[in-house]
């Protein structure tokens, strides 16, 4: 058997994705430890924290909300949308990678994905929540939110099913319900493993009942096989749509700047920037604190370079698109719109967010700067926050400057806006390393099948 | 009556040996066997001879109910029970209901996906005889597990377990109720 083994082992070579050296016991029990053991690196402390302390000024900040009205932020008549909308738009994009990495690239059968899908899933969920946040707290009544969806009620009204605001209710939902179904599908087989390895009893019963009694049956492998693609096949047209319908929300209004047809593509792939951006900003500390470089590998941090350089691209044809069809449609408030966004007050923002998101992903054309993780992390808060800029001036340039000249006003963020931003990147530091904490952050059993072992050898069958 | 015990279980070492046990116990005439393995293995279910999974067809239906429900909620609402007159736009205006119409199609297929996936595998199952046998723990770590049912016709607790011996396994043990 053994020798058999080896014969395998030599004539397979390493699995071109996992440093060679791996086992199936070794696989788990190194993805299983950081979940399963008592010590807590002070990496961890530190970053929960943070996490913590943010989210506690969000609270305060929501709290505060919810006493006076959103007049504590800088939105005012016409720039009605301001922080709450950008930071929600630049939250959905960055769930968006997530999505991409375990749906699309589990169709174009990409197994370098295994070992990223889970936490960049967890990534998405997490986003997902953030952005719901703004919308929420941006209607002014929040405990209302429940009149957005049709139910039979004694006013006797109904949502406005031809409004894209009440698509994107339909939309963000759906792709929050899918988005945590199939993550919790892929992590089914994970709970088991926890809950046959787990010592304390507390935690052994804990993933006991979330992992339903899970064996891994042929049976069970079979269906949740088919289960996986088929959430797959469904998530994909699902992503698509969700940035899509996002977009709407500004292409459908007339304002001069946000009414342009190309804004589904352009939002979709800016989405895929800065999530494969946040998917970077997450792996590289990862794998180092918890030394999984032979698990997240150079590889994958380059292929994810590759997809943020590729997609980097799209928004940049993008940006020269949208000035040029300013110019050509010889709308002179299309025209005047692009003009203020690169001369008006914002202007510093938008060439900001062109230095941002044009020229300095230009670096990752080279090898050496793509295999470089301390290089990948920055070009990656670089991207981030160009993307966040981007969404910005989109949303306020065009609001504050719009048909009317004698309705034109300058929006100015307060200091409520700040803290209400920065506190849901609280709440996602929060929630992610809760996560990276209980739950296993890379999927065992998808990375066991890339092991040279796990194919099984025809020939010895007779 | 039912059997004294649930079954016999063979442990492997690897996916190869599995199998090829598989498919001699089939070869053999049992029917009543499930492998049980760390991660999914393809040839197993071919091995088994399993029948085709149901979730594709339970799938459609579900998105199919999905699309429904979106087009006719929008069209009862936007028609029927509140129906807005926009400078005499029709009030049946369907491209704007393909968003809805679309998203609750995806919602739909993706929950019968996950139930269905959850009763086909019978889960939650908060007991399985299988678990009765210490080393099944590590049927989600590195070792492979096929089990012969006692309900099989041609189950026999010493025979089976003298066959199941003979196929290159690490340990053979009876599985109790």
């Amino acid at each position: 058997m053994a020798d058999q083994k080896q014969i395998a082992d030599e004539e397979l070579g390493p699995s071109p994705v996992i440093a060679p050296g791996y086992t199936f016991g070794r696989v788990t029990d190194q993805i299983a430890s950081v979940v399963l053991t008592r010590r807590t690196p002070v990496f961890w402390v530190a970053c929960f924290s943070a996490g913590f302390s943010l989210l506690l000024l969000f609270l305060w900040a929501v709290a505060l909300l919810f006493a006076k009205g959103v007049g504590i932020w800088g939105i005012m008549i016409p720039v009605g949308w301001g922080f709450a909308i950008t930071n929600f738009v630049w939250w959905i994009g960055i769930g968006h990678a997530g999505t991409l990495i375990s749906a699309i690239l589990l169709l174009l059968n990409q197994a370098w994905r295994n070992s990223i899908n889970r936490f960049a899933e967890a990534m998405t969920l997490f986003a997902v929540a953030c952005a719901g946040m703004f919308p929420l707290l941006h209607m002014g009544r929040p405990w209302l939110f429940y009149w957005m969806f049709p139910y039979p009620n004694t006013m006797g009204v109904q949502p406005q099913f031809r409004s894209p605001l009440v698509w994107d209710v339909f939309a963000v939902s759906t792709y929050a319900t899918v988005s945590f179904m199939f993550w919790f599908v892929g992590l089914l087989p994970d709970l088991a493993t926890l809950r046959d390895r787990a010592r304390n009893r507390i935690a052994r019963f804990v993933y006991g009942i979330l992992a339903m009694g899970w064996r891994g049956s042929a049976r069970h492998w079979m269906n949740h096989e088919m289960a996986s693609l088929l959430l797959a096949g469904l998530a994909t047209p699902l992503v698509l749509s969700v940035h899509t319908v996002v977009s709407f929300d500004f292409t459908v209004a007339i304002v001069p700047g946000w009414h342009s047809t190309f804004f589904p593509p352009y939002f979709v792939a800016g989405a895929i920037y800065s999530g494969f951006a946040m998917v970077l900003v997450l792996a590289i500390p990862l794998r180092w604190v918890y030394g999984l470089q032979g698990l997240i590998t150079d590889q994958h941090l380059e292929n994810s370079a590759k997809v943020m350089l590729a997609t980097g691209l799209i928004v940049g044809y993008a940006y020269i698109l949208e000035s040029f069809t300013a110019w050509y449609s010889g709308n002179v408030y299309e025209t005047a719109a692009i003009w203020h966004r690169m001369t008006g007050p914002y202007a510093g923002a938008y060439w900001f967010l062109i230095t941002c998101n044009i020229v300095a992903p230009q670096m990752l054309w080279f090898k050496r700067v793509r295999t470089k993780p301390i290089f990948l992390f920055c070009a990656s808060l670089v991207v981030l926050v160009g993307m966040w800029l981007e969404r910005f001036v989109i949303i306020v340039s065009s609001l504050a400057q719009d048909y009317l000249v004698s309705s034109w006003r300058v929006f100015h963020p307060t200091r409520w806006d700040w803290a209400t931003y920065v506190g849901t990147i609280g709440l996602f530091t929060f929630l992610f390393f809760l996560f990276i904490r209980l739950l296993p952050m890379i999927s065992i059993f998808e990375v066991r099948t890339l092991l040279p072992q796990a194919k099984v050898e025809e020939e010895t069958e007779g | 009556m039912k059997p004294p015990i649930y079954g016999v279980m063979a442990e492997f070492d690897n996916p190869t040996s599995l199998v090829n046990a598989a498919r001699e116990a089939r070869a053999r005439g049992y029917r009543k066997l499930d492998a049980y393995s760390p991660f999914p293995i393809e040839e197993l279910s071919e091995a088994l001879h399993l029948p085709k999974s149901k979730l594709p067809l339970i799938v459609l239906i579900g998105g199919i109910l999905g699309g429904l429900t979106g087009y006719l909620m929008q069209y009862y609402v936007t028609v029927i029970y509140f129906p807005i007159n926009v400078a005499g736009r029709p009030l049946h205006s369907w491209p704007m209901y393909i968003v809805i119409t679309f998203e609750l199609t995806i919602l739909f297929a993706a929950l019968s996906a996950v139930f269905g996936l959850l009763g086909l595998c019978g889960l939650p199952m908060p007991y399985h005889p299988t678990f009765n046998v210490p080393r099944f723990a590590l049927a989600s770590r590195n070792r492979f597990f096929l089990c012969i049912e006692a309900r099989d016709p041609l189950f026999d607790r010493q025979a089976t377990e003298a066959f199941l011996e003979s196929l290159d396994a690490r340990e053979v043990s009876e599985v109790a109720h």
